[in-house]
């Protein structure tokens, strides 16, 4: 009845996919189009003989670019070999050499031929001058490229890799391939742009004289001047991680270990950072802290003296951070204390120990891996945060910002940013790698499938009263903050004027009924759409990239799976900066040219989220017993068929909460955005924080509020649409493998 | 119409010296051959971690051979991946697909089969038919009982009609006496059907209740081959014999042998046995605890010993008796003249049932 496919000799995947390089080759334009990916009035302007929207074949036969003209061979290679058996070594030999050979061609003659000829002098030398030239490779180069690496991925499979699994082996190779081009391929890139000197040469005296610059090494605060910027943000790194975690733990300790009622108020915590953009808590420090800000004003008043603007600097990024990381350090910790076994607790006092014993000498020490992650994760986001320290860093430099203004602004120096961004990446991947290699086995969470009947014993009364008081203020600090947010949007100038009005929304959100037509005239809507446009297209493909990539390493074996694992998780430690500066050094120049487009705001939002999707997908798909993927496999089904029928139905909830979670983010996103923003192309957040740049802060709260109540819909949306995902559960006797 | 009616393509099954090695050394199946005639339920038994759900897996696909070569009819499948073999399998957490009813269950392989719509839903329903649960075909999983899940996840299996059916440990989800009634039925559905069948247990009362042939695993490699009889009456070794319901291992040593009998003494006692290959020297004799004789006193031809507990367990008494050569365990199916801790007892065997083995 099935047949095996050995004997099979079609193969409609890799038809499709001789197809799709064909059709790239002979009909797509094989550059990249002015005027952007999705514009298609090349078609009426001297299609396909006029060379900027020429396919590669057309411009081959018209004499020009002919180093193009060798891509055609790895193309015919696979048609020779198309009714040959899956098992036939030449049918997967035929596939890895054109394959290979394809791609290599393609990335060679990419980064070999530039915009100025030969783009190494070696290769000037090596074949004489060149006086022709190539823009970033566009649609047509896209799916030739594709179709090769295809190829290659089939071959792989066809010699047996992975049981010859052809959907597997080609997932594997599409992750490598992105995550190489759209992460490792930029980082690089920076780690060269710190070697290169004026003359456009390589050079390691320049690289250590940038290196061990004084701005950056700097130890002037010890004797009253100003230390480096490196030390600046280790300190603020540090001193965020301490209280985050501090605070975290402590309210982790009242939803898990007391009767507090009210429990649901405090888990909505954790939605905040996710729905709050991150400069936002700093405006709401200004607003209470400011040279004009309720309290400084009321304070210098009371005690007669002139206000200052000590909230500037060091203590506001402080506050700033503390306030927004605090609920990622909870988020952490309530699972830590919660996955600490109760019947541990309970055991430990059936032997005598009273509850504050027993809290020190096993709760507390059961609970240190999970401390060590919440500092790490802090320290992490400390270094990485750019708004707060842009809106209130004052004097107070720190490396993600000092990244920005060596790009930015006058002293545009790409090789000190570069080298900032080293250091900046060394210490977030050095927290990352200790994260993962110290504590990534250390994790004494005893949550098992069994259900524990036991119940968490109360703090002891010696702890839980400074506890209760300690989240009783911050709490409360906490919803000041944002009542200061929602009040500043509706105050006519904070701290000169205060009468209510609606001006700023106005200002940024005005529509005009014109002509049966509505006209957005507000200054606010320009950007606002084009976040709403490139959120919306980033994240569905963050979810997918995501889950395919949570799916190979939860579900298959492949040589070399931790260090795929290890690439992929990588860029959540590369800060948004980094990738912002990587992004602009390696993607402004042909082969591939990508600044000042939507698209690479959409790239840099998959990348920068794709771990968030990967982990959820992780998280989820750990819980489906393997069996039912092993059970789809025995009834016949391929692993893309078990993958689109069995495994994706089943997830759906974390598809949802992926999709809600990537386009929040990306609606929030600033580091990155920052720097690849461009007229056409301006996003909420970088444009508010031109605002704040111009003292406009009514304007800039009032987006910032709109912004809020939008990503609360989407997440309310995102519960109630969970909530009625109804899929039934195997019953408690069918869900233990026991294997 | 005609109805439609779920056959058998049942085929063999051949492990040419197959090895399974995960990671770099740990060898999980070790050289292993095994001939599994079509039509026949064979039962892979043993310990955990004996290598049992690793030939299964193997034969099913989900794991690759290391070494060797598997064989399904005539056809060489070792490199050939679940989804290419003719195999199914039903799972010890029956894996039914949680957001598909009973129904679309059960259609699931055969969408993948080339058969068209009505003939799947046909199929699908002949199947549930089989299993007695036609009448819940639009229920989802979770609104079944542990032993109707059970039988869609064999209806699913069925339905392909495979050349090779798997279980693997499939009633231990189950409480004791629906265990009983479902192995009774896959028996029954694979003797009518003239399936192939081969079952993972660790539990040898069910092997011994459903199986042609029993391979008893051991160590990554097969310990013994045999029907039900074979293996209780005629273990080859001491773990065998220990695995297989219980027995007494007793050392003894061979005095003589004469043609097929054997002459034993042990404790000064002698008796006459047959001989399975032994020749004079150390041995040991494994007797099942229901083949030994107790004899109130001191008196009569046997071991001279002392019952040290006496158990009451409802239909028959069990003794555990201090003899010369350690203590044994014997049962009795007199419950009414009891012995008491201390007793003085004379020990025999029955004349069929004593095993010679080789010394451990």
């Amino acid at each position: 009845m099935r047949k095996a496919p050995a004997e099979k000799t079609a193969h409609p995947v890799l038809i499709f996919w001789v197809i799709v390089g064909w059709v790239g080759f002979v009909v797509f334009p094989w550059y990249g189009i002015d005027g952007g990916f999705f514009q298609f009035d090349w078609i009426l302007d001297g299609y396909p003989l006029q060379t900027d929207s020429a396919p590669a074949f057309w411009l081959v036969a018209m004499r020009e670019k002919l180093w193009l003209g060798p891509l055609i061979f790895p193309l015919i290679a696979p048609l020779l070999v198309i009714r040959r058996s899956k098992s036939d070594p030449v049918f997967a030999r035929v596939l890895i050499l054109s394959g290979a050979l394809g791609f290599t061609w393609l990335i060679a003659q990419g980064f070999g031929i530039g915009i100025r000829g030969w783009s190494f002098q070696w290769l000037e030398a090596l074949f004489g001058p060149l006086d022709d030239r190539q823009f970033g490779m566009g649609y047509g180069a896209l799916m030739l490229a594709s179709a090769y690496l295809f190829f290659f991925t089939q071959g792989i499979a066809a010699r047996g890799a992975v049981n010859g699994d052809v959907f597997v082996v080609s997932s594997i190779g599409g992750v490598i391939t992105i995550v190489s081009v759209f992460v490792f391929f930029p980082i690089t890139k920076t780690l060269f742009a710190a070697f290169i000197t004026e003359g456009g040469t390589y050079s390691s005296a320049v690289f250590l004289s940038k290196f061990f610059d004084d701005r950056i090494w700097g130890l002037g605060c010890l004797w009253g001047l100003r230390c480096g910027v490196a030390w600046n943000s280790l300190f603020l790194a540090v001193l965020v991680g301490v209280l985050t975690t501090l605070l975290g733990l402590v309210f982790a300790l009242v939803v898990t270990r007391s009767g507090f009622r009210y429990m649901h108020g405090l888990r909505a915590l954790t939605v905040l950072p996710i729905i709050t953009p991150p400069f936002v808590i700093g405006l709401a420090i200004i607003l209470l802290f400011g040279l004009s800000g309720a309290v400084t004003t009321s304070v210098a008043d009371f005690l007669g003296v002139r206000p200052t603007r000590w909230i500037y600097g060091l203590p506001g990024i402080l506050i700033a951070q503390v306030l927004a990381f605090t609920p990622i350090a909870f988020l952490v910790l309530i699972g830590v204390v919660e996955g600490v076994s109760p019947s541990m607790e309970e055991a430990a006092q059936t032997l005598r120990a009273n509850k504050w014993q027993t809290f020190r000498t096993v709760s507390l020490p059961l609970m240190r891996p999970g401390l060590a992650n919440a500092f790490l994760l802090g320290f992490i986001e400390s270094m990485a945060d750019f708004g707060n320290p842009l809106v209130l860093g004052g004097n107070y430099d720190v490396l993600s910002t000092e990244i920005f203004f060596a790009i930015v602004g006058a002293q545009y120096d790409q090789g000190r940013a570069a080298v900032l961004a080293i250091v900046l990446l060394a210490f977030t991947l050095g927290a990352f790698y200790a994260q993962r290699f110290w504590l990534g086995k250390k994790s004494y969470t005893t949550v098992s499938g069994k259900g524990d009947a036991g119940v968490h014993p109360r703090m002891p009364r010696g702890l839980s009263i400074p506890v209760y008081i300690v989240a009783a203020i911050w709490a409360s600090f906490t919803v000041v903050i944002y009542v200061m947010i929602l009040y500043g949007s509706v105050v006519e100038l904070w701290g000169v004027n205060n009468t209510l009005t609606f001006k700023h929304y106005l200002t940024a959100f005005s529509i005009r009924m014109e002509d049966g037509g509505i006209r957005w005239t507000g200054a606010a809507w320009d950007s606002f759409w084009t976040t709403m446009k490139i959120s919306t297209i980033a994240a569905p493909l963050t979810a997918a990239v995501g889950l395919i990539t949570a799916y190979l390493l939860t579900r298959q074996n492949f040589a070399g799976k931790n260090a795929f694992e290890f690439g992929t998780m990588l860029s959540f430690a590369i800060p948004g900066t980094v990738i912002g500066v990587s992004y602009i050094l390696a993607f402004n120049v042909p082969p591939i040219e990508l600044t000042g487009t939507g698209i690479i705001l959409v790239i840099s939002f998959i990348f920068r989220n794709m771990p968030v999707g990967v982990r959820a997908g992780i998280a989820s798909m750990s819980q489906l017993d393997k069996s039912l993927d092993e059970s789809s496999l025995t009834l016949g089904a391929n692993s893309w068929q078990t993958f689109r029928l069995v495994i994706l139905p089943l997830l759906r909830p974390a598809i949802l909460a992926a999709l809600v979670y990537s386009f929040v983010r990306a609606m929030t996103a600033i580091s990155a955005v920052i720097f690849l923003v461009s007229a056409r192309y301006d996003m909420a957040t970088s444009y508010i924080i031109g605002r704040v740049e111009n003292n406009d802060y009514g304007l800039a709260i009032a987006y910032s509020t709109a912004l809020i109540v939008v990503m609360l819909l989407a997440v309310g949306m995102l519960q109630l649409a969970v909530g009625r995902t109804k899929i039934g559960r195997r019953m408690d006797h069918g869900s233990g493998s026991g294997k | 119409m005609k109805k439609l009616e779920i056959s058998s393509k049942a085929t063999s099954v051949s492990f040419q010296n197959v090895s399974k090695i995960f990671g770099k050394d740990v060898r999980a199946v070790d050289n292993v051959s095994l001939d599994i005639q079509a039509g026949t339920l064979v039962t892979l038994l043993g310990p955990s971690g004996c290598g049992k759900t690793t030939m299964l897996r193997m034969i099913a696909g989900l794991e690759m051979a290391s070494q060797g070569r598997i064989l399904i009819g005539d056809t060489d499948v070792t490199g050939l991946p679940a989804t290419d073999r003719d195999v199914s399998m039903v799972f010890q957490s029956y894996a039914l697909f949680p957001h598909m009813s009973v129904i679309e269950n059960v259609s699931y392989g055969l969408k993948f089969s080339g058969f068209n719509k009505k003939e799947t839903l046909d199929r699908a329903i002949a199947g549930l038919e089989l299993v007695g649960l036609d009448k819940f075909a639009e229920r989802l999983p979770s609104e079944l009982s542990g032993g109707q899940q059970q039988r869609v996840a064999v209806a699913r299996a069925l339905v392909l009609e495979p050349q090779v059916l798997l279980f693997d440990e499939p009633l231990s989800n189950l409480d004791a006496k629906l265990r009983r009634q479902m192995r009774e039925e896959i028996r029954e559905l694979q003797q009518n059907l003239g399936l192939t069948v081969v079952y993972v247990t660790h539990d040898q009362e069910e092997a011994l209740a459903v199986s042609d042939t029993i391979v008893v695993m051991r160590n990554a490699s097969i310990a013994q081959i045999g029907t039900p009889r074979e293996l209780y009456d005629a273990p080859s070794d001491a773990f065998v014999a220990d695995f297989i319901g219980e027995a007494n291992l007793i050392p003894c040593s061979v005095e003589s042998v004469s043609g097929e009998t054997a002459t034993v003494s042990l404790a000064g006692f002698r008796q006459q046995l047959p001989a399975r290959g032994r020749s004079a020297g150390p041995a040991v004799l494994a007797v099942r605890p229901s083949r030994m004789v107790i004899q109130p006193g001191a008196e009569g031809g046997g071991v001279r010993a002392t019952v040290q507990k006496a158990t009451y367990v409802g239909s028959r008494m069990e003794y555990t008796v201090a003899a010369p050569f350690g203590s044994v365990f014997v049962t009795v199916e007199d419950v009414d003249a009891v012995l008491a801790p201390g007793d003085a007892v004379t020990l025999g065997f029955r004349d069929r049932g004593p095993v010679l083995l080789p010394p451990a």
